[in-house]
């Protein structure tokens, strides 16, 4: 019968195929986190094919520092990942420092610990509360801001500054903590604790978020560690790296006798060491929700350094220390540091001749990285999927374009 | 009213049924640009408090009351921009057609017992259906954009609608059965008294049918979790990405007499129209037909009471509105064909079930028929009760 | 493995691919021919016992001083270098892959230098490579998309090359 009816002559094949079309999402657009432009090819809600088209917020960072000196350019790092300044002012410190073989006090080694880890909690707010609204529900991005604000009032009443504050330095920090402050940090931690749950009751656990992250954008370890992706990204698809732990002896020396356990799912559980809700039972390790996940642990898990590194410099009794000269002259010779940021891993690359103007100043961004590997993410996913999956990578644009 | 005109004042019938026409149209209308003004306005306040922060606070002095008035004049103020690619006339007419689609439900709404634009024995149908073609306007607005963004808000829209409209349709249905009537005054007189003869309470389906209702509601006004149309973390503003000043703002209009409406709906329905919780009226001995003043004053109070309802149903939408995340455009559906539709259709047949094997309820007594409260009522003055039909006349004893 | 008997398998496997290197510095890095970067590269993110299965980091450094004045007292050649941070996973272990490419390809102005992309070995470095190609002016043989990815698509000249000079209007837009 069926032969009879291929052959049957009064049968036309229409080959309906309705055209793909080319849709620009940004670079202005409310998703995107900044000036993000993705094409994306698609065939009525379903996307084929997206391309990622960068350099929007290019402001030429690596050029600006081949003239000017290695402590000039802290306050450029500032404007790379402007939700985590301090972790890159510090990011392109220790690289400074790597070069000149320089050991920062005690003191300053603590105290730096503690502000890039407070920093790290604000970071991972914004990258809550931001993946909240690409989702579409907008009062926890505000509930996030609520507590971020918090950070930013203690950060200026330590550098003055609430967004790009230049703190932390090459040879220390600008300045010391005054007094009161640690008090006020521990109480804020003490109020922020519980608040935790609020963004577990609100995100993670809720149905419609878990419908929307669980299995989506999942990214096998493979790929991830293919592309150079870092950070929570890496964490999220189960790769057991955290540059804090892992990292070059300088920047680990750093951590030296601080008890954290990085925050990664390893024999189908994530540590054990607070309270969390459950791994839902369709999320997939690598898909969006745990790379949501993996940042509200990181969360809590700053917190608590945060509160080890407060124990510690308020015992340090020593001094802070100054800060190296603006123009102390670098060996000649190049180094690369790596260092454990909010969004990945940041590596600074230092080329000197010798003088104190670096020869060449390179940044690799781990946002940079991360975003690299959307387009591999989102093939032949839904259009609503693709803020969902750009959003759990939690990129910043100012780090990528530089 | 129209009585009054040709026989006190002598006006030619066309004349006088024409006025009354537009006394109605025009209250109506004050009823939906007043109600919006008030809902845009909670809405600033709720979100903000929901989201700790104060929202409006200085406009027209305290608590920002005129908020939404000042949005309303910078509308008006502001450029009315078209696309250059746009089709003109669909363009223009679209904010147009889903504003009218969004009155003209409101003509058969009745707001108390006789408090209505137009009294219809087919009430319900005429409501769903004129809602139902707000719809065309998103459309038209989507395909006249000549913008990307639009046409998928509008492609959204017309999936989610046009699919909710089938189990917002059976959930329709069950408050009918049990009220044998399409009237929608018919149906809120039926469950008059205590609470306790609200459809909501008359059978565990109806209790299910409710929740249903409530979902399909949201859905087919458009507010989240169900905002797909307009997802603006993905659409950017979806099909009115490319309006803006007053046409922009007869979609915000449409958006929330819709959502008024829908609510409303649900409370005549379900939660006993002008009927409440408590019987306020004839514990205070005030019953209908003793006095013209009596009367006047009881629909009073039962309009304010259908109005608390529907303002209630009102702010339950914004808080979940301002909670939930929205979901995915296949979920969407998918709740839509795959749990609502089969879940409406079930309950129907086990609401219909339940009125054969238990047709006196389950405890005997505890719900009165409507007919038993409202013994002794008479007519309303000037002839303003005029039942349509016969069933209307099935409760309602309409005198002389 | 950054001993000498890592460099004797990676010399066994790509001979001759090894030109120069510094293993006390404070990353110690492996300078090689560039025409064997992707062979090199293979074998380190493939078949060498420590597996630098991701790349972190490619730069290119362009020495060139141009000020004739200074230029006269510096050591070096003028050449662009090129910089590859490796890193291992599983060992937690990074190398430096090094490789000296000519300023201007035949030495002609204008014309950038090429190596052959190292795309097919880890997919990472497409974007990195096209940063590159970009900014400093280097030509991935063998990149399934080299374009210009931070700068606009109709920018001239590449930005970190020392002797670059920021034009002098872009689309009307003044540059100096």
């Amino acid at each position: 019968m069926a032969h009879l009816l291929d052959d049957d002559p009064r049968i036309i094949e229409f080959d309906v195929r309705t055209d793909e079309m080319l849709v620009n999402m940004g670079p202005q657009h409310p998703s995107t986190h900044g000036v993000l432009r993705l094409v994306l090819r698609t065939d009525g809600e379903v996307v084929s094919e997206v391309e990622p088209h960068i350099g929007y917020l290019h402001r030429c960072a690596e050029k600006i520092g081949e003239n000017i000196t290695h402590r000039q350019f802290i306050p450029y790092t500032d404007r790379m990942d402007y939700l985590a300044a301090m972790n890159m002012n510090l990011g392109w410190a220790l690289a400074v420092e790597k070069l000149m073989k320089y050991q920062v006090s005690e003191r300053a080694r603590h105290l730096r610990v503690l502000i890039a880890e407070l920093n790290r909690i604000a970071s991972h707010l914004v990258g809550m509360g931001a993946y909240g609204l690409d989702l579409g529900t907008f009062s926890p991005f505000l509930y996030a801001f609520r507590e971020r604000e918090k950070i930013l009032d203690l950060f200026e009443e330590a550098c003055g500054a609430r967004l790009t504050y230049s703190y932390i330095t090459v040879g220390g920090l600008t300045a010391d903590l005054p007094t009161g402050w640690l008090q006020r940090c521990e109480s804020f931690l003490e109020q922020f604790e519980p608040i935790i749950q609020e963004y577990h009751a609100l995100l993670t656990t809720n149905a419609i978020f878990v419908k929307r992250t669980a299995n989506i954008g999942v990214m096998s370890r493979e790929l991830a560690i293919d592309y150079g992706c870092s950070g929570p990204v890496l964490r999220g698809s189960g790769v057991d790296q955290d540059m804090r732990r892992d990292g070059e002896a300088i920047y680990t020396a750093m951590y030296e006798g601080y008890a954290f356990e990085v925050a990664v799912m390893k024999d189908g559980h994530y540590p054990r060491d607070h309270d969390y809700p459950a791994v839902p039972a369709d999320a997939v390790l690598g898909d969006c929700w745990h790379r949501f996940f993996v940042r509200m642990l990181e969360v809590v898990q700053s917190m608590d350094l945060v509160r080890q590194a407060i124990d510690r410099y308020s015992a340090c009794k020593g001094p802070l220390g100054d800060p190296v000269k603006l123009t102390e002259k670098m060996p000649a010779g190049d180094a690369y540091l790596e260092t454990e940021c909010p969004k990945g891993q940041m590596g600074f690359y230092i080329v000197s001749d010798g003088s104190a103007i670096p020869w060449r100043a390179r940044a690799r961004s781990s946002s940079f990285s991360n975003l690299a590997v959307t387009h591999e993410l989102c093939r032949g996913c839904l259009i609503a999927d693709v803020p969902a999956i750009v959003g759990s990578l939690d990129v910043v644009m100012g780090e990528i374009d530089r | 009213m129209a009585d009054f005109l040709i026989t006190t004042l002598e006006l030619p019938a066309w004349l006088a049924w024409s006025i009354t026409a537009m006394v109605a149209a025009v209250l109506i209308l004050n009823v939906i640009a007043g109600g919006a003004l008030v809902f845009i306005w909670a809405e600033r306040k709720i979100a903000g408090r929901i989201q700790d922060r104060l929202g409006p606070t200085r406009t027209g002095g305290k608590f920002g009351w005129l908020q939404s008035l000042a949005d309303g004049i910078k509308l008006l103020a502001k450029e009315d921009l078209m696309p250059d690619g746009a089709d003109g006339m669909l363009f223009r007419i679209a904010p147009y057609v889903s504003f009218c689609a969004s009155f003209c439900a409101f003509i058969a709404f009745p707001f108390a017992f006789d408090f209505i634009g137009q009294r219809l024995n087919v009430g319900v149908f005429f409501v769903i259906a004129v809602l139902g073609l707000e719809v065309f306007g998103v459309i038209l607005a989507g395909y006249a954009s000549a913008s990307k963004w639009s046409l998928f808000g509008a492609m959204r829209e017309a999936a989610q609608v046009v699919s909710y409209e089938v189990p917002l349709g059976m959930c329709v249905v069950v408050p009918v059965m049990l009220a044998g009537s399409m009237d929608l005054v018919t149906i809120a007189e039926k469950q008059g008294g205590w609470f306790t003869s609200w459809f909501l309470f008359h059978d565990p389906f109806t209790f299910v049918v409710f929740w249903i209702y409530v979902t399909c509601a949201i859905a087919s006004v458009n507010r989240a979790p169900f905002d797909l149309a307009e997802a603006e973390s993905e659409l950017v503003a979806g099909f009115h990405t490319e309006y803006s000043g007053l046409r922009w703002s007869y979609f915000f209009m449409a958006e929330y007499g819709s959502m008024f409406l829908v609510s409303a709906l649900a409370a005549i329905l379900f939660m006993g129209g002008w009927n409440g919780p408590v019987p306020v009226a004839s514990i205070l001995g005030l019953s209908e037909g003793t006095s013209d003043t009596a009367n006047y004053f009881v629909r009073l109070l039962g309009m304010i009471n259908l109005l608390g309802k529907a303002t209630l149903g009102v702010l339950a939408m914004m808080w979940i509105r301002w909670t939930l995340p929205r979901l995915r455009i296949d979920q969407v559906m998918a709740t839509c064909l795959k749990y609502c539709t089969p879940l409406a259709a079930a309950m129907f047949l086990g609401a219909m079930l339940w009125q054969i094997a238990l047709p006196g309820g389950l405890v005997p007594g505890l719900r009165r028929p409507a007919a038993e409260i409202r013994e002794g009522w008479l007519p309303g003055p000037g002839g303003a009760a005029r039942s349509v039909g016969e069933d209307a006349g099935t409760v309602v004893k309409v005198g002389a | 493995m950054r001993g000498p008997g890592f460099l004797e398998q990676l010399e066994a496997a790509v001979p001759g691919a090894v030109v120069g290197k510094n293993l006390e510095a404070l990353d110690p890095w492996i300078e090689v021919a560039p025409e064997r970067i992707a062979d090199v590269c293979a074998w380190l993110a493939r078949s060498s016992p420590v597996r630098f299965d991701s790349l972190q980091c490619v730069t290119a450094v362009d020495w060139c001083e141009p000020d004739p004045k200074k230029a006269a007292k510096v050591a070096w050649q003028p050449h662009t270098e090129m910089v590859y941070h490796l890193w291992s996973t599983p060992a937690r272990a990074s190398l430096v892959v090094k490789a000296k490419l000519p300023r201007w390809q035949a030495d002609v102005p204008g014309q950038p230098p090429e190596i052959p992309t190292v795309c097919g070995v880890w997919r990472g470095a497409n974007w990195h490579e096209r940063e590159v190609y970009d900014l400093s002016g280097v030509w991935f043989t063998g990149h399934p998309d080299l374009r210009r990815i931070l700068c606009p698509e109709d920018w001239e000249g590449f930005p970190l090359r020392k002797d670059y000079e920021m034009p002098l209007d872009y689309h009307g837009i003044r540059g100096r």
